[in-house]
Parts: structure tokens; sequence; C-alpha cells
């Protein structure tokens, strides 16, 4: 019965979603850009020539009770996706560039375990473009949190910031063995981007959570946070879930359910 | 004393130059010319070809920003359709050789160029061409391990069935 009524005091209702619920409502109900402009279609239909706009904000929801122990296709989804070589595969691991990576916990009383994937968090509120001198590091309008790489000057105060340790610097030449879609180089802060590229294009999906789905784990799910309609939001509205660090009050765009 | 040596240096000048006139120097005939490939796919670029020559660093720089913060991915003035159209036949890429159409040009002006740190030289799915492009360069350490491993321990100390 409870499942009919989504605000009931089971699920707890944090006052932050309450206010996505609101923004998103607004923005259902059609947001004028501009005089005469009207955008309907928020989350995947927007023109190529239009910006992103904060009517979108871009999370993923990890259902660490789905991730399989010892299953890596998100990871390996995200390298082949991406173009950069993986931990096990680089000849200086512990400079290889990480996007995403798998953690393995256990609880010390219970040796209850515990798997699931760590990257970008993609907070609202983030604190390596807070720290970042040249303004390389920035939060896209759709709450992607990236890397301008025109800008970046490599010096990694910005991985000095992040909680989640989700950022790497290139150390080395890649010598033209990048994707032409995504761009990364030598002296340059790297991290997730939700797949911008793919996103851009209209996917609505990223690499790693379409590896997830493809593996039959269903544990990631990408989408829209402020579209009440999408699955995402649904999911977030009767799942439990944490944010990592929710002491930092960071607002994350990764929420946690299991952990 | 100060105009003897005022005088004294205009002498030596003047003697110098007309020495050095009198030589007869061959007629340098300046650095070669750039090879302007022209561009494999398509007619006509989508600016003037003039207006590109000056101006292309402009209507690059323009265009990253909007792709990068705003997330506008048109292909008219992004830089990875000036690849898709430039990149050479033979090497399929527009900055692999001396000859390419960004190289060409840019080491003629002496101009360095720093684009190709960051974004690939070559087309988007060109697989076949270049084996280990974006597509695949990432399991060469694989593939490299994978040869190695196919030798045994027992196998090269000669103990093996």
């Amino acid at each position: 019965m409870s499942e009919l009524k989504p605000m009931s005091e089971q699920a707890p209702a944090s006052p932050e979603r309450r206010r996505f619920v609101g923004t998103a409502a607004a923005t259902a109900a059609g947001l004028a850009i501009a005089p005469g402009v009207v955008l309907v279609q928020v989350a995947h239909g927007r023109p190529e020539d239009q910006a992103v706009s904060s009517a979108v904000r871009w999370g993923m929801l990890i259902d660490a009770t789905k991730c399989a122990n010892g299953c890596n296709d998100c990871v390996t989804a995200c390298s082949t996706e991406n173009g950069w070589t993986p931990v096990a595969e680089s000849k200086h691991p512990r400079q290889a560039p990480q996007w995403i990576r798998k953690l393995e916990l256990q609880d010390p009383l219970t040796q209850m375990e515990t798997s699931l994937p760590m990257l970008c968090q993609h907070c609202a509120e983030p604190p390596c473009v807070d720290v970042c001198p040249t303004g390389a590091s920035f939060k896209r309008a759709d709450g992607i949190v990236l890397v301008d790489r025109h800008t970046c000057i490599g010096c990694r105060y910005c991985m000095m910031a992040c909680p989640y340790k989700a950022r790497s610097l290139v150390h080395e030449h890649l010598n033209d063995t990048q994707k032409a879609d995504v761009p990364r180089g030598i002296g340059c802060v790297e991290s997730c981007t939700f797949c911008v590229q793919k996103v851009d294009r209209g996917d609505g999906n990223t690499a790693c959570a379409e590896a997830c789905t493809a593996a039959g784990h269903n544990a990631l799910l990408f989408g829209d946070m402020n579209d009440p309609d999408s699955e995402i939001s649904r999911r977030l509205r009767e799942l439990p879930t944490k944010q990592v660090r929710a002491d930092l009050n960071l607002n994350l765009g990764v929420r946690y359910h299991g952990i | 004393m100060k105009r003897l040596l005022v005088l004294g240096a205009v002498v030596l000048t003047t003697a110098a130059l007309a020495w050095a006139g009198s030589e007869t120097q061959p007629k340098a005939g300046g650095a070669p010319k750039p090879v302007i490939e022209k561009a494999v796919k398509g007619e006509q670029c989508v600016e003037d070809t003039d207006y590109m020559r000056r101006n292309h660093m402009k209507v690059l720089d323009g265009h990253r920003d909007k792709t990068v913060h705003e997330g506008i991915r048109t292909p008219k003035h992004s830089l990875k359709e000036c690849i898709n159209c430039h990149a050479s036949e033979t090497t399929g890429s527009v900055a692999a050789s001396k000859d390419d159409f960004c190289i060409s040009c840019h080491s003629y002006a002496s101009v360095k160029i720093d684009c190709f740190d960051c974004h690939s030289t070559k087309p988007q799915g060109s697989a076949a061409m270049h084996p280990l492009n974006a597509e695949t360069a990432h399991y060469k350490h694989k593939l490299a391990a994978q040869a190695a491993s196919k030798i045994s321990a027992e196998e090269m100390a000669g103990v093996a069935p």
C-alpha cells in the first residue's frame, strides 16, 4: 500500500530532494528560455546548437546490492569509450589515470562485503572547482563537472581537494592514441565526464551504465534527476540512498543504495 | 677625441659595407613553400579559403569554448570536422608527417601548435587503416602480454613435454 504513496513517512525525503522535485515540476510545466522560445523536452531533445541548461541535472544511482563482486565491466567500458589505458595494463600503475574504479569493502565487525564503483560524484558544490586557480575545473549547467584542458595547467590542486580521489593527471605523452570525441593529454587533470560526448549526442546514458545493464546486473542507473518522470527520479523516490561523505554537504550527482 | 672615434667608426662601417656588397652572393630562394593538400572529402570549406588561412585559429577558439562549456557540438567550425576533411590520404592524419595539412603550413610559418597533444589527428572510425589508433591503443599492452605469455618458463628451459 505504501508504494502508492511516494512521499510516505517510510521514504526518507530530504529537503534537497523536495527542492529537486519542485524544480523539476516547474520544468515539466514548460520552461521559457527567452521570449517566444519554450523548451518543451529538456532531457534528450536539446537541439545541437543550443547550450546545455540547468533544467537538466544528470545524475547516477548506484545500487551496491546489485553490484557484483569481481565484475569490472563498468571500468572496462569506460576505458574503451574514453580511450584511457586500464591500470592493470599501464606501465606505471601508480600514475595511471582512473576515471572509474571498483572498490571492494568489508565491514570488520560483520564481515559483510560490499562492492561498488567509485567515480567523480559530480557535486553541485564541487571542491575541485573552488580551488582551481585558472578556472579550468568547472561545472556545466547540466551538473556535469569537467576540466577545460585548454586552461588546465596541471597543478593538481583539484586532485588534492577532491574527497573521492576521483581525478588523475596524465603523466605521459599519449602519442595520438586519443579518441576523436575525447581529447585528453599530458599535463592535464581528468576525471569521469558522465560520457559527456554521449550525453551531447543524445544517448542519455553512459558507457559504464550500458555495460552494467548488458552484464545483467543493472546496478548503475543514469538519468536526469530534475525530471520527476525519469527512471532515476522514480527510483530515488522509492529507495533509501546515501551520498558518500554526506557530511561535506556537496549535494552529489551520484547516489548510492545499499552502503 | 670623441669626434675622431665617430669618424673612425663611420669609415670602418662604410668600408665593411662596400666589401660585403662586392661579394657576389647567390640569391636565396627562401624556405620551400608549404605543400597544401586538397581536402579529401568535401568541395568547399565552411568559410572562404582566404578567410580561413588568416582566421582559422579564431574560428576554432570560439567554437572550442562553446563546445567545452556549453555542450554545443555543431560540426561547422569544429576541429573534428577540419580533421575529417583534411586528413591526408596517405597518413590518414592532419599532423603525422611534415606534409600533412596542419603541419605543412605551421612548420613553414614556424608556429608551434599544441592542439594535437590532446586532440586526435585522425578522423574517427579509421581503425582499419590504423591498427594502433585510439580504438585499440590501450589493448596493445594486453596483446604484448599475451604474445609474451605464449612461451612458458618450462618451454624456455627446454623441459616442456
